[in-house]
């Protein structure tokens, strides 16, 4: 009994850790729609890509932000949640 | 200046290697702390002990050390970079210096405006620490950045900084601004309030975290690539990680020094902009006018 409860916590972390990273769907297409209008911008006007890269660069470290709290959950559910989880459940168990 | 005297080259001398020996301290402590493992080995910040203190008790781990060690190489190289600095100017370093310096301040004038011009020193202090802390991944040391308390300590100091320039324009202001634009939103605008300062500590964070678990799992998986097509040799050629020469390189130049600068940059970024978004330059002038003629009045009837 104890051994598929062990199981099942292992299980659900690691499906909870895959589940979270969907969330990079959403910062990929957020990047990539930022990384296309700089393009653009740089094509239309040459003599601003300094500015345009820089400004560009920054939205997409923004845009990264949710995909990262994403990670974090992910890294989280790896390797901090199974441990505490069993020892949560041992305590129980006795 | 051509002829330097023997004083001055031993000064310089100096000051190099004092601002070596942290970096070679933190390699020494870190092997021999950390005895190399075995496979896969993804772990939080060594802890060398423990300070027992009133509420909790205070561990000091390896990325407190390491900032330690960081902050004192930076300031001997700062030391450095200004040792014999004249003003007509001469030394090849004091130019890197002044170019230095010119940057920052002109970074700093162009985000922020005038008035915050004095903040330039700050800026250039949390880009140089940012920049140094995760660079320190190429010593094979844990990179402080990587350390969530580390960036939360910065992330607070900046949220600091914000709430009292926000408080500038008086207590009034700064909580009618949490009504705007109706009153409804103020929970909301309260949520935001400190999600900046959890935001900026987890992009950091997390950017440099990634970096190094990608690293380790690339690594991992290419010496059971390479045990993989050796392994039917013999001996030590069998045990030869042939792919993980080189490869790990070319991730190792995206994962530490780009994310590593430009999350640094990026801080430094933010910080500035909320920072000086945070400021009610039109309440501020009102305040300091109200002041102004409330003390030449004080002046006139005295």
């Amino acid at each position: 009994m104890v051994e598929l409860a062990i199981g099942i916590i292992l299980g659900c972390c690691a499906l909870g850790a895959g589940m979270a990273m969907i969330a990079g769907i959403g910062p990929g297409i957020g990047e990539g729609n930022a990384v296309a209008k700089a393009c653009e911008a740089i094509g239309r006007q040459p003599e601003s890509q300094g500015n345009v890269t820089t400004t560009m660069i920054m939205g997409c470290a923004i845009a990264e932000t949710t995909g990262l709290y994403a990670l974090v959950i992910a890294i989280l559910l790896i390797f901090v949640a199974p441990t505490r989880l069993v020892g949560i459940l041992m305590n129980y168990i006795g | 200046m051509k002829d330097k005297s023997i004083g001055f080259r031993i000064a310089d001398a100096a000051l190099i290697i004092l601002s070596v020996i942290p970096i070679a301290a933190a390699i020494a402590l870190r092997i021999l702390t950390n005895p190399a493992a075995e496979g896969i080995q993804i772990a939080g910040a060594h802890i060398f002990f423990t300070v027992k203190m009133p509420l909790q008790d205070m561990p000091i781990t390896e990325s407190q050390v390491n900032s330690w060690l960081v902050v004192i190489a930076l300031f001997f190289f700062c030391l450095y970079m200004t040792h014999g600095i004249s003003e007509k100017g001469g030394l090849r370093r004091q130019m890197i210096a002044e170019w230095i310096v010119e940057q920052t301040d002109s970074l700093v004038q162009k985000n922020m405006g005038q008035y915050f011009k004095a903040f330039s020193p700050f800026v250039g202090g949390i880009i140089a620490l940012s920049v140094c802390s995760s660079l320190l991944t190429l010593f094979g040391l844990y990179p402080p950045t990587s350390d969530l308390n580390v960036i939360a300590g910065w992330a607070i100091l900046v949220f600091v900084l914000i709430t009292h320039y926000k408080l500038k324009g008086g207590l009034l202001c700064y909580l009618k601004g949490f009504t705007e634009p109706i009153p409804v939103f103020t929970p909301f605008n309260i949520i935001s309030e400190f999600a900046t300062p959890v935001s900026m500590s987890f992009r950091h964070y997390g950017n440099v975290l990634s970096g190094s678990v990608i690293s380790a799992l690339v690594a991992a998986g290419l010496t059971s690539v390479s045990s993989v097509v050796l392994g039917w040799l013999p001996g030590v050629i069998g045990n030869f990680p042939l792919f993980r020469v080189g490869i790990p390189a070319v991730l190792s130049l995206y994962f530490d020094i780009f994310s590593g600068c430009l999350q640094a940059f990026i801080f430094a970024m933010l910080t500035m902009l909320y920072v000086s978004g945070g400021f009610p330059v039109e309440e501020w002038q009102k305040r300091m006018k109200r002041k102004k003629d409330k003390k030449q009045k004080n002046i006139k009837s005295a």
